[in-house]
């Protein structure tokens, strides 16, 4: 991996929120490859990865969540123990009823992180997720890796 | 990777107009890919929010990720994660 290209963002496209945290709407984003009951895992063994995304409803038991990362770069008991290491809906429900934020968004969206080949992520995938959260009225996303 | 696909989708939303900020523990890769904004926090590959079940460090990760948001730039911003400090935003302003 030493010899890996990362892409890189230039520019980098910044803008600030709309509205301060507590008038937000905010939306959760994880590479996480969570996916919730009904909803079909990841593909592991997709050639340069799977990019495809999965739209997690907003009041689901995160503790039901399934996990299809198989990425063995990393110890998973962590994120098996509590999913809210890598998918902090619970925490973020707790600041919205304190009102740090306004709202959560009806959906927060999961990926698989590990794309080694994100042509497709560029080109479709992502902006697709991010055109579902501009339909929501997003104002802030938070994303996290696994 | 996994902060590799964290930096090009939030450079999506970020060109959409949402504000995106995040939570990286590869410092090194991050400054790489140039995502918008990221924490780092110093925890293992697998636990970027600190710890299981402890709600208290979680939080403080949370909050200090999205004080990110008040940050002016310019981007990409990339600032560690104090553990023992008291976060900017952990009183509800950003």
């Amino acid at each position: 991996m030493a010899t890996y290209r990362y892409r890189a963002l230039e520019p980098v496209p910044f803008g600030f929120p709309t509205r301060p945290l507590p008038g937000a709407r905010v939306a959760l984003v994880t590479t996480g490859a969570v996916y919730a009951p009904g909803q079909p895992p990841f593909d592991d063994s997709a050639r340069g990865g799977d990019v495809s995304f999965r739209e997690i409803p907003s009041d689901v038991d995160v503790s039901t969540l399934g996990i299809a990362h198989k990425s063995d770069a990393f110890d998973q008991s962590g994120f098996l123990a509590d999913r809210n290491l890598g998918f902090p809906l619970d925490r973020l429900r707790e600041m919205a009823a304190q009102g740090e934020i306004k709202e959560l968004n009806q959906r927060h969206l999961s990926f698989m992180g590990s794309i080694t080949a994100p042509g497709r992520l560029l080109a479709q995938t992502a902006p697709a997720a991010a055109d579902l959260l501009v339909a929501d009225r997003v104002d802030v996303a938070l994303l996290v890796p696994l | 990777m996994c902060h590799q696909t964290v930096g090009l989708v939030a450079g999506e939303l970020e060109r959409r107009g949402i504000a995106t900020t995040s939570v990286s523990v590869l410092r090194e890769i991050t400054g790489k890919v140039r995502t918008p904004r990221a924490l780092f926090a110093d925890f293992p590959l697998g636990a970027p929010l600190g710890r299981p079940h402890d709600a208290e460090l979680q939080t403080r990760i949370l909050r200090a990720a999205f004080a990110l948001l008040s940050h002016p730039g310019p981007p990409p911003v990339l600032v560690d994660f104090a553990p023992g400090l008291p976060q900017p935003g952990s009183h509800g302003r950003y």
